[in-house]
């Protein structure tokens, strides 16, 4: 059962710094959304604050409501472990765990949390979820392999591949193609809209036609000046995103003139 | 608008002039290095002390090298000879005493080890009769053993304590400049402590490896919660990140991911503690007293360990006392060095692979 999200006047903070302020936004469930937006606005951030991974961050914090599926995110009966096993995310550099094997790295959802399976029923999960991030062809010779082993682009379709293995309800991408040659960033848009019809799917890319080709609906960050807060600019469909914006800026970013 | 203009294009010869230089053969280091050392020696028959013709031709190859290599190689070259030849020196320098205090260990203790030396105790032997370090041997692997027993948990605890959960709050800190006070405590203080706390607890006369033990863990939790910490403190924050995205809790996070990654450095800090303590003299002769024979209960009794058996030997001023003593040290010594090795081969064993 996918899940949709509704984010109400969100502040995020660093400690004192306010990185991102006053969002809000409803992400559809089963749909991909897509965040644009320069450097440094706040989009990492604000993807992280959607399963409660901002506040593993030292000092950091967020005011405002995010309610998924008629839950407040960040009611404080909420368990943020319980949420992080529904909203799964993939992140901006690729972190394999160096202690693991190919195989054990894509289970380490499972096997960290003690899950006992069949080696058959572990065996098809792992198998399943490689494909899904096109790795298997290129490591099933070698699965009892150090996942550090692996090339940089591999390592994050590794990373993929253990986040869908746990089959979370929403996925939470953040540039996860920027390490990826145009092969296997088509295999992994080929994956968007496979989980689509499931999942709910939030993406960050710098990628515009990515943006364009894989998105429902599209978010676009910005500064209002440097040191400012990053905020939501506009938010709609991806379509008339990319055809005609309500704002200016958007269509300047788009375009690739800015200011 | 610039005024950058297009730097001119170089042909290839002037490319080729500027990329190549003159060096000095690949063996003139190592072939000056001999040819001053035969003129340290030429100068030792002559006449000049040890300590003048070694020093005269240190300095005499740190002025040839750089000067030739100048002359050669252009001033570039010439600084990097000099301090190349500075950093051996002073590689060479430090290898000195450890190198020398090596060869004096076996040199005098290898002829005192026998397998009676290692598997007799000392009860009742007397004069020249043959005696052993069985029951030292014993009391150091057991008194040392109950310290790691005891410091190992308590330091890797208070480590995680420090890293994952107090993140610089005030206790934390409080912790580690306690720690760091700890570092400094004399090993006698810790022995005296000790004794002061068993003479408490117990009765005045209360003597025992157990005690001993606890001597020596007050020595070894500093050194095992300082390498631990900076042990977890290299594992990656985005492990943990990619941990807590998959829903696993905290606790599990740092059993599963941050220990097993830091396993290996953890062990090695462990065994350097371990060999710190190892050695440690005067504590023992304080609390674990001086014995003759195998005791094999930590906790009553006294015991003797190698450290206070070289300590005794060595004070009985007789020809046969220093040899033991420095029998005993030398098994001492390779006893640390096994300790480094198995370390070594655990890290190896545990250290998060490539490819
Ligand atoms: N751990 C942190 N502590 C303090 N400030 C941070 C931290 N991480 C990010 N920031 C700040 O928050 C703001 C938003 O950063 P964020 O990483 O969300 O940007 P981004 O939109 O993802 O950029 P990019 O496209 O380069 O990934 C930036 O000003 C950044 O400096
Ligand atoms: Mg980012």
């Amino acid at each position: 059962m996918a899940k949709s999200i509704d984010v109400s006047d969100l502040n995020i903070y660093y400690g004192d710094f306010l990185a991102v302020e006053g969002v809000n936004m409803t992400i559809k469930a089963r749909s991909v959304t897509a965040f644009i937006g320069p450097s440094g606005c706040g989009k990492s951030t604000f993807l992280r604050s959607l399963n409660r991974m901002h506040e593993v961050i030292p000092g950091a914090r967020v005011e405002g409501k995010i309610v998924v599926d008629g839950q407040s995110l960040y009611d404080p009966a909420i368990d943020p472990v319980a949420v992080r096993r529904q909203i799964g995310m993939v992140f901006q550099r690729p972190n394999p765990f160096p202690t693991m094997s190919i195989y054990d790295n894509v289970l380490a959802g499972n096997r960290l949390n003690s899950k006992r399976m069949k080696k058959s029923e572990a065996d098809s999960i792992v198998e399943k979820s490689l494909r899904g991030a096109n790795l298997w062809n290129e490591v099933k010779d070698r699965l009892g392999k150090p996942g550090m082993g692996l090339s940089g682009g591999q390592q994050q379709r590794l990373c993929i591949a253990r986040a869908i293995a746990v089959e979370p309800q929403v996925l939470l991408m953040d540039e996860p193609c920027s390490a990826l040659d145009p092969i296997s960033t088509s295999a992994i848009e080929d994956l968007i809209h496979e989980l689509k019809s499931e999942y709910t799917i939030v993406i960050v890319t710098h990628n515009m036609q990515q943006a364009a080709r894989v998105s429902d609906d599209t978010g676009f960050f910005n500064l209002k000046a440097a040191g400012q807060p990053g905020h939501l600019v506009e938010f709609n469909a991806t379509k008339k995103m990319f055809s005609n914006p309500d704002e200016p800026s958007t269509e300047a970013y788009i375009s690739g003139r800015f200011g | 608008m610039s005024t950058l203009q297009a730097p001119q294009a170089p042909g290839p010869s002037a490319l080729h002039a500027s990329l190549a230089r003159p060096r000095l053969p690949r063996w003139a280091p190592a072939g000056l290095g001999l040819i001053v050392i035969g003129l340290a020696a030429l100068l030792l028959v002559l006449g000049v002390g040890f300590g003048g013709s070694v020093a005269l031709g240190a300095l005499t190859y740190l002025v040839l090298l750089p000067t030739w290599s100048a002359v050669v190689e252009g001033s570039r070259a010439a600084v990097d000879r000099l301090v190349t030849s500075l950093v051996w020196g002073a590689f060479a320098v430090a290898m000195i005493p450890l190198v020398w205090l090596l060869w004096t260990a076996i040199d005098r203790g290898s002829s005192t080890i026998n397998l009676e030396f290692l598997t007799f105790e000392m009860r009742n032997v007397i004069g020249d009769m043959q005696g052993g370090i069985y029951h030292a041997l014993i009391g150091t692997l057991l008194v040392t053993l109950t310290a790691a027993v005891i410091s190992v948990p308590i330091g890797v605890f208070t480590a995680i304590y420090v890293v994952e959960y107090g993140k610089k709050n005030r206790l934390s800190r409080l912790v580690t400049f306690l720690v760091d006070v700890m570092t400094g405590i004399p090993s006698i203080v810790a022995g005296l402590f000790a004794l002061a706390l068993f003479v408490l607890l117990v009765d005045p006369a209360y003597r025992s490896g157990f005690a001993g033990s606890v001597a020596l863990s007050l020595l070894m939790i500093p050194t095992v919660v300082r390498s631990t910490e900076e042990m977890l403190r290299l594992v990656p924050e985005d492990l943990r990140e990619a941990s807590y995205a998959l829903g696993v809790p905290k606790w599990r996070t740092i059993t599963k991911v941050v220990l097993p990654t830091a396993f290996g450095g953890i062990v090695t800090g462990v065994v350097l503690a371990v060999s710190r303590v190892i050695g440690e003299t005067a504590p023992l002769l304080i609390v674990a007293g001086v014995a003759d024979s195998v005791n094999t209960n930590v906790f009553s009794e006294r015991m003797q360990t190698l450290p206070v058996f070289i300590y005794y030997q060595y004070g009985l001023a007789t020809d046969k006392g220093r040899a033991y003593a420095w029998g005993g040290a030398l098994v001492l010594i390779l006893l640390v060095m096994l300790l480094n090795l198995g370390a070594r081969v655990i890290g190896r064993i545990f250290a998060p692979k490539k490819g």
